[in-house]
């Protein structure tokens, strides 16, 4: 058959995935290539330090699977205080704050001039990661959990907020016009057509945010906010590794229970 | 009474859905308002209470000039106006008797809403409303938990629980079966019967529209082209509304559902029979 | 039911008394809760530093502005090592995540009773514990640098990644899998033409994202001695030098916003 033989011998490609053009395919993925092997180049690694390191690493590592909770059983007991009431103040007031505010930067219910101030407020708090308001904060406040508790609200605010605006302007406007139609008020617009249709996620939402802060709680602790993170920062420069070891553990465990709770709890407001 | 007096609306977009729309409905008038989509029926309905702001003209309900209130009397003056919507639009996390107190928002004020302590009257009336409406087994049960005839009703008895002095209907039967659509039009209608309450329905099925409403007003890209009895909607007036082609089509798309047209007719000898009985 | 009658009218109430009370006892417990970890957390607190926080943030200000603009051409360097510390962090951790969320996924696993909980137990000990922690851990095992920065980065990674993944595979529409696995083809060709092609896109994106939030950590990985930006950061604020301190901070910022910017453009292009 002519046609068979006609057919035979055609090339197949697969065509490129992504970058369809061959100039920008070759450009791109060239200078992918061509800033690995810089960077790869400009690492300044010392092996040295890191073979001695490696050598050492053997005790670290032990005192990591044999934790050791009983001889700073104060100071972790402490520690850990500190973050879950941090943690729960942070979180309420972040709440409580971030509704309004969650309100306000809402194009759908708030008028033009608090919805921009509402989203610079929550660009503001999202601009910064929750470490280097910390540094702040504790730099005015002094050292302790309440330059934490500040640090924690202040981030749950630029989280919430926003998650919350978003929810809002997805609402079914069918729902909230009916409500309008009534000649409901503002507030009674807000309490009717909005509210039931957003307090389930709002709720999952906070649950959510309990868990991020409980997290966050650990670290922050590392520049002075206090918390489990300044217990475990202690005990690593104490080379006392047996506690560090359990302080680990306690955070991972907290971490897994906090998880499958939150989990749990959104799954059953919905 | 309502009369509305060359009613404009010209969408920031530029859309003229509105161009110089007046008529009057009488109380007790039930009218059908019909036209092809973009023709401003939607449009209309939501400037009579300013759920979309008119650009022109007025609307009197009454002695009052809606399209003059100022924003603080827009709830009063809305609170006279109920509306039924499309696809129900109920508050679905709200319960069936939420649903219809909220009727009362207009009246009552935020802390008693917000506590949901209607005074007892109302909490009456919103019984009556639902056992009118036939959900007497329903009233806490979640909107979402209801079915589309059901859901109607609901808003038919929110709408009704406002004390409304005229009603506004947008699509009412758009998402029903052809059925549940006769009995939400006839509970509609025997409502406003009841209670000598005015309403203009926004309708796209012109068979259910004739078969129920006492006048019918054919609009047409933001003009009024018809007026009339619907025994005068004659396919020469129905295809200068909707256009040769949309008309045949809608028509012929009407034939072939003969299922439909033979429960219709069935309904129609129905009705006659009820009219007589009354 | 919230429905009552009285003297042969109906009543109706919100929710029934004893909900009411349970709901009131509920947000009651609430606030005591609130007021007694308030007290706990405070007790070490020291009220006079906090009323004295006004001053303290006004003396700040002028010590932090105007930046000492100066300091930028010492931040280059650092920067880049930044850049580079998350983006081979990010690489590597994609590396290890991959065949650790295959064999977490319930689909794709050679074993569910041994390998699946293996695999999610990295992926969950991965993501309890934030990169600034594995850096603080690394640093004391392999000493201050980049590489102990690379490393904290990748670690976080694996379980972000794998955790995304896994449930990305999980997800898929095995009726495609199944239609290549009639063909006749092997383990690996079923996955090059049955699974990747469902779940590449997803990966990636969540592969840009992951960078994204990798630069924002590995500016402050240098607080525990991990490199780049962060150690200028440290020894600014060890000497309490602010203006420097703010050149840093607005640096940061900038180069935040421009990944946040770029990983926005790279997901939009993908999905």
């Amino acid at each position: 058959m002519s046609a068979a033989v006609s057919i035979s011998g055609r090339q197949w490609k697969r065509p490129p995935l992504f970058i369809h053009s061959r100039f920008w395919r070759i450009a791109i993925y060239g200078g992918a290539l061509a800033y690995l092997v810089l960077a790869i180049g400009t690492l300044d690694i010392n092996w040295t330090r890191v073979a001695e390191g490696l050598e050492r690493s053997g005790r670290v590592l032990s005192g990591f699977f044999q934790p050791d909770f009983t001889s700073r059983s104060r100071d972790i007991w402490q520690g850990l205080v500190e973050s879950l009431t941090m943690t729960l103040t942070a979180t309420v007031v972040g709440v409580l704050i971030s509704i309004p505010i969650g309100i306000g930067a809402a194009r759908n219910v708030a008028p033009p001039i608090v919805y921009y101030v509402c989203r610079s407020i929550i660009a503001v708090s999202r601009a910064f990661q929750e470490i280097v308001v910390a540094i702040l904060f504790v730099a005015m406040f002094g050292f302790g959990p309440f330059a934490g508790f500040l640090t924690l609200a202040f981030a749950t605010i630029g989280f919430l907020s926003k998650l919350l605006a978003e929810d809002i302007e997805d609402i079914d406007e069918a729902q909230a016009e009916a409500i309008r139609a009534t000649g409901a008020s503002w507030l009674q617009l807000l309490n009717y057509g909005i509210q039931p249709q957003v307090m389930p996620r709002l709720i999952g939402l906070s649950v959510y945010r309990l868990d991020i802060n409980f997290r966050e709680s650990a670290v922050i602790g590392i520049v002075g906010a206090g918390g489990i993170g300044a217990t475990l920062n202690t005990a690593m420069s104490r080379y006392d590794y047996d506690t560090a070891g359990a302080i680990l553990v306690v955070i991972i465990a907290l971490v897994m229970i906090a998880e499958y709770a939150s989990s749990h709890i959104r799954k059953w407001v919905q | 009474m309502l009369r509305i007096e060359a009613l404009e609306k010209r969408y920031k977009t530029g859309d003229h859905a509105l161009k110089g729309v007046s008529f009057t409905v009488q109380p007790g008038q039930v009218v059908g308002l019909i036209g092809p989509s973009g023709a401003g029926k939607s449009s209309l309905i939501r400037c009579i209470n300013r759920l979309v702001e008119p650009t022109g003209g007025r609307i009197f309900l009454g002695d009052v000039d809606i399209s003059a209130v100022s924003r603080s009397d827009l709830r009063k003056a809305r609170r006279r106006i109920g509306m039924i919507f499309q696809e129900y639009a109920l508050v679905e996390r709200l319960t069936v008797m939420e649903n219809v107190l909220s009727g009362r928002l207009g009246y009552v004020s935020f802390w008693r809403s917000l506590l949901r302590r209607f005074p007892q009257g109302d909490v009456d009336k919103a019984f009556a409303l639902i056992e009118r409406v036939g959900l007497s087994d329903h009233v806490d049960k979640r909107a979402d938990a209801l079915s589309g005839g059901q859901r109607q009703r609901v808003g038919i008895a929110r709408a009704l629980e406002q004390d409304p002095e005229l009603l506004l209907i947008d699509e009412p039967t758009a998402s029903l079966d052809p059925k549940t659509s006769r009995q939400i039009m006839r509970l509609i209608c025997e409502i406003c019967a009841e209670r000598k309450l005015p309403a203009i329905i926004n309708i796209h099925d012109v068979a259910l529209a004739q078969m129920f409403v006492d006048r019918i007003i054919g609009l047409k890209a933001g003009e009024i082209v018809f007026d009339g009895h619907p025994s005068a909607l004659t396919n020469d007036v129905l295809s200068r509304i909707y256009g040769d082609e949309d008309w045949n089509a809608q028509r012929k798309a009407q034939d072939e559902d003969a299922q439909d047209a033979a429960a219709v007719a069935a309904f129609e000898i129905d009705r006659a029979r009820h009219l007589e009985q009354v | 039911m919230p429905v009552s009658h009285a003297n042969g009218t109906a009543i109706w109430q919100h929710r029934t008394t004893s909900r009411q009370w349970l709901g009131f006892a509920g947000w009651l417990g609430l606030v005591a809760l609130f007021v007694y970890c308030w007290q706990v957390m405070n007790q070490g607190t020291i009220w006079a530093f906090v009323a004295d926080a006004p001053r303290q943030a006004g003396d700040l200000l002028t010590r932090a502005l105007p930046p000492r603009w100066s300091y930028l051409e010492r931040l280059w360097l650092p920067l880049w090592d930044t850049i580079n510390m998350a983006t081979l962090g990010t690489l590597l951790g994609i590396v290890v995540a991959i065949p650790v969320a295959f064999l977490a996924a319930r689909n794709t696993t050679p074993s569910t009773a041994f390998v699946r909980p293996m695999a999610l137990l990295i992926i969950v000990a991965s993501r309890s514990i934030n990169s600034l922690i594995w850096a603080l851990i690394l640093v004391t095992i392999l000493g201050p640098g980049l590489l102990a920065g690379i490393l904290a980065i990748a670690l976080r990674s694996i379980g972000f990644i794998g955790k995304l993944l896994y449930e990305a595979i999980e997800e898929i529409d095995e009726t495609q899998v199944e239609a290549v696995r009639a063909t006749g083809a092997g383990a690996v060709q079923v996955m090059d033409y049955g699974i990747v092609p469902q779940i590449l896109p997803a990966f990636l994106g969540m592969s840009v994202f992951r960078w994204d939030i990798n630069i924002r950590e590995s500016t402050i990985l240098g607080l525990v001695g991990a490199g780049g930006i962060g150690l200028q950061l440290q020894s600014s604020l060890n000497v309490l030098a602010w203006s420097q301190v703010s050149v840093i901070f607005a640096l940061v910022l900038c180069t935040v916003v421009i990944s946040e910017w770029v990983s926005a453009k790279v997901r939009h292009a993908i999905i």
